[in-house]
């Protein structure tokens, strides 16, 4: 494997792992403070076991996360020097606050955890919701970061010199809120769906069927309301790409040439070298629409792009693909899940729904990795969109292949150890967190 | 602002040092723990450290920051010749963190623990190894940016006797700080003397480091003696150190656990005073000669300024609330 490759499959590897866990640490307090809420005022004891269950989980991804960001910060560097040379006064302006954010969360993490009788209640409560708050900020400001790197704003560039730097207009570029709104519902969406399957598996299964109902509507109507949102952003996006990175939205589409009006690939199989695709079934104007908002407007394709600034096409278009796939089967599940709430149904008795949820699990987070490809394939061969490319950027250290196998060993055990703790967290349950007697609770 | 951002840069370093070196420290002590006494040291540091260690890791990830944003340069000097023990360190720090927290959260205590154990005692050795052969070989005027083989590049920036000196002398400290602390976080008088004890091997060990880092300096031509004994704030800070030593035995044995903590980070500071005062503001000395200092390479003026504001707003928010979170969770001295 050449030391570029091996840059680039480290840098996917730990951002796709770092997602998954900073996802979770950004959602789950969420719903933690809802049930903690519900506890607070209704007295019910398992809103409280279903807390404190919560909680442990939570504690878990969030030390993987915090050390996977960790190993991020220098990984830019450590990979990417030349890129972090210039880019880091530019747009080091969201890493600085979301230092400020980190810390905040981390602090009130602290009391959250070990404040169990230790404070004021409502102010436990509160400390809760910090934590949900400034993740969610952590993870807009980086997200504001990456859309530098696709949208460059903030600095002329003249001669090859960075000039004129400007930190705040860089942090608020073009592409900061379509891809921080987008980044958010997906974060509600993946992490809801994934809560919600494992509990719709246990309450399959016959198990504490009371604490994991309760579990289970919260982080369903989340992930749901994420769901119906997600294509509206993901509309927002799709146009946003179409007017910054044409080649990434040829690429997405795999239009190799291009038209008007431009017709919606839907699955197809791309042959790169011959620049077609076959077996696709095509939408006419479609595309025109998506990307511009009228049927016969023209989308550019690949053909007016110089060869040597073509991202990956096969890549970007399936996974682009998927992300919508996805996208659209959730949203059918959320338009059920809704419309049976609305009609009083009781989701209890309606075990393929609940099998619907337990297919997902995860889906949410395979759409989550899939846009992402999208997203940094698709701004290939840039690491800056028009102004670096990512092959001038790496380090000059060689073999860098064997830290790429390290860390792909370590990732791949901290992922099994992780997958190992949750396993017997939702084991203890019985023991723990719900020893009362099975409620009968079919007619709720 | 560039002093506001430097002070911040610097507070990063020193806060990180102590307050992460303690929960390292505490890793370390653990693993010079008989078997018999163990459960015991780990429920104290349990204790201790579980509510603050993460807070505490992220005095790294401010300097870090500080460091892409404001000083591109001196990072990315460090990202491509140190890249070999930073990416231990990381390890380190990945393990460490991990095994800290499993262990504590796995539901079942059974064999796993025994490997969340191993991992998490040898990762907190290794880690303020590394941290300090790093920061050794910043200073030591190894790294060789004309280098045009692999192991003077990227293998001897780090690995010489001068860095590995600094890397134990700083597991010593570490181990020092987090014997102090935990005698304060005990009321087991047995378990107060095991610390006591601890905090004498640390600080001898620590003294015996220190010495070999002289030696080794001398060996490896560096000016370290005259920074430290030539110069009026480095000297004060060594008699400084050396007095508060005499000043934190003496309370030792009185009994008076909390003023420790401070003496033993006021001493660390200082010693870390010592070695950077007299080439303050160089960071990295080179092979050829040449330093990169904080100012020559200091980022455009419009990014300092809003780093500065963003620093200056986040203590703001910060302080008060981790002020809090340390007084809320420390033992209630009776
Ligand atoms: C649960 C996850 C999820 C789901 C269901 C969807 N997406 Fe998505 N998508 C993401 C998760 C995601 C993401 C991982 O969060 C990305 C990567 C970068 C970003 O801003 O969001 C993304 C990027 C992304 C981009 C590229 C943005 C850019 O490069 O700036 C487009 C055009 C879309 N999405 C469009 C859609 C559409 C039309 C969907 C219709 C159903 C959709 N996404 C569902
Ligand atoms: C967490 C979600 C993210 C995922 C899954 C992800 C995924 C990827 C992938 C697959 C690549 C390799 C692309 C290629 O070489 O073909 C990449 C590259 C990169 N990404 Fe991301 N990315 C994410 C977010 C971010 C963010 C937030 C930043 C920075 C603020 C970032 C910075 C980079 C850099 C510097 C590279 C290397 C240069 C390049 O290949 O263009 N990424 N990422
Ligand atoms: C789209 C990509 C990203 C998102 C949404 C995101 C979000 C988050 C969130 C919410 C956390 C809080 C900790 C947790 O809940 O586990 C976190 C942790 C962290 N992230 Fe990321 N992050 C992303 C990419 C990055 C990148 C590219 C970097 C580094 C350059 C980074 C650095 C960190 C660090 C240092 C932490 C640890 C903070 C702590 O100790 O609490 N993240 N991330």
């Amino acid at each position: 494997m050449d030391d570029f490759l091996a840059a680039r499959s480290q840098m996917a590897l730990s951002l796709g792992f770092h997602i998954v866990f900073s996802c979770i640490g950004m959602v789950m307090p969420f719903f933690m403070a809802v049930s903690h809420y519900k506890w607070l005022r209704t007295d019910n004891e398992l809103y409280k076991n279903l807390t404190k269950a919560w909680s442990k989980g939570v504690a878990i991804f969030f030390a993987t996360g915090a050390v996977s960001g960790t190993m991020l910060s220098f990984e830019l560097g450590l990979l990417w020097p030349k890129f972090m040379e210039h880019a880091g006064p530019i747009f080091g302006m969201p890493f600085s606050l979301e230092g400020t954010a980190f810390f905040i969360e981390a602090i009130a993490l602290g009391f959250f955890l070990y404040g169990w009788n230790k404070l004021n209640k409502w102010f436990h409560w509160f400390t809760g919701m910090v934590v949900g708050v400034s993740g969610l900020a952590s993870g807009i400001l980086v997200v504001a970061a990456n859309a530098w790197m696709n949208s460059p704003a903030g600095f002329d560039f003249v001669d090859g010199k960075y000039l004129n730097i400007d930190p705040i207009q860089a942090m608020f570029n073009k592409a900061w809120f379509s891809q921080a709104l987008h980044m958010c519902l997906a974060a509600f969406t993946a992490t809801g769906f994934a809560v919600a399957g494992v509990h719709a598996l246990m309450i399959l299964r016959n198990k504490n069927k009371a604490f994991h109902f309760k579990a289970f509507k919260i982080a369903a109507v989340f992930a749901c309301i994420g769901a119906l949102l997600q294509p509206l952003s993901g509309d927002i996006s799709a146009k946003d790409v179409a007017k910054r990175q044409p080649a990434k939205l040829a690429a997405m589409e795999a239009l190799y040439k291009t038209e008007k009006p431009a017709p919606l690939l839907i699955g197809g199989i791309v042959n790169e070298q011959e620049k077609t695709v076959t077996a696709a079934i095509k939408i006419p104007g479609a595309l025109s629409f998506l990307a511009h908002g009228d049927f016969d407007a023209e989308v550019k394709g690949l053909d007016q792009i110089p060869e040597n600034e073509h991202p990956p096409v096969a890549i970007t278009h399936y996974a682009f693909q998927v992300m919508v796939g996805i996208g659209t089967l959730l949203m059918i599940i959320s338009l059920i899940y809704f419309f049976n709430l609305a009609r009083k149904g009781s989701i209890l008795n309606k075990r393929w729904l609940l099998k619907l949820f337990v297919l997902a699990i995860p889906l949410g987070y395979i759409a989550l990795e899939a846009g992402w490809t999208v997203t940094e394939v698709g701004r290939q061969p840039w690491i800056i969109y028009g102004i670096m490319r990512t092959a001038d950027a790496v380090t000059p250290m060689p073999g860098i292949a064997y830290s790429f196998y390290i860390f792909s060993a370590i990732y791949l055990s901290l992922s099994g150890v992780v997958a190992f703790l949750l396993y017997r967290q939702i084991k203890m349950v019985p023991y723990v967190y719900d020893k009362t007697a099975e409620p009968d609770i079919n007619h709720k | 602002m560039e002093y506001v951002v430097i002070t911040f840069l610097c507070l990063g370093i020193l806060l990180y040092f102590l307050l992460g070196g303690a929960d390292f420290g505490a890793g370390i002590i653990e693993l010079f723990t008989s078997a018999k006494n163990r459960s015991r040291t780990r429920k104290t540091m349990y204790h201790a450290i579980g509510p603050v260690w993460e807070a505490n890791h992220m005095w790294l990830i401010i300097a870090i920051v500080i460091l892409f944003v404001g000083f591109p340069h001196i990072y990315t000097t460090m990202s491509v010749y140190l890249h070999i023990p930073l990416l231990i360190m990381l390890i380190g720090i990945i393990a460490r963190g991990t095994a800290f927290v499993f262990r504590h959260y796995d539901a079942i205590k059974d064999d796993m623990h025994w490997l969340y154990n191993r991992i998490f005692r040898y990762s907190s050795f290794i880690t303020p190894l590394f941290l300090g052969i790093i920061a050794g070989s910043v200073i030591s005027g190894h790294i060789d940016t004309n280098a045009n083989d692999f192991l003077s590049a990227y293998v001897f920036s780090w690995l010489n006797w001068f860095s590995v000196s600094v890397g134990l002398f700083t597991v010593s400290l570490c181990g020092f700080l987090a014997a102090i602390y935990l005698i304060g976080e005990t009321d087991d008088g047995h378990d107060k003397r095991r610390f006591i004890k601890k905090a004498e091997y640390m600080n001898i060990a620590a003294v015996i480091f220190g010495a070999m880092v002289f030696i080794a300096a001398a060996i490896d031509k560096i000016p370290l003696i005259d920074w430290v004994f030539k110069n009026p704030v480095g000297l004060s800070a060594i008699v400084l150190a050396s007095l508060s030593l005499i000043l934190l035995w003496y309370l030792l044995l009185k009994g008076k656990t909390k003023v420790l903590r401070i003496l033993a980070g006021f001493q660390v500071s200082m010693i870390l005073l010592a070695i950077s005062y007299a080439h303050f503001p160089n960071f990295i000395r080179l092979k050829n000669g040449d330093t990169i200092s904080l100012f020559n390479t200091l980022g455009p003026e419009k990014t300092i300024y809003s780093l500065g504001l963003a620093l200056l707003l986040g203590s703001v928010l910060i302080l008060p609330f981790l002020g809090y979170l340390f007084y809320k969770f420390q033992k209630k001295e009776e």
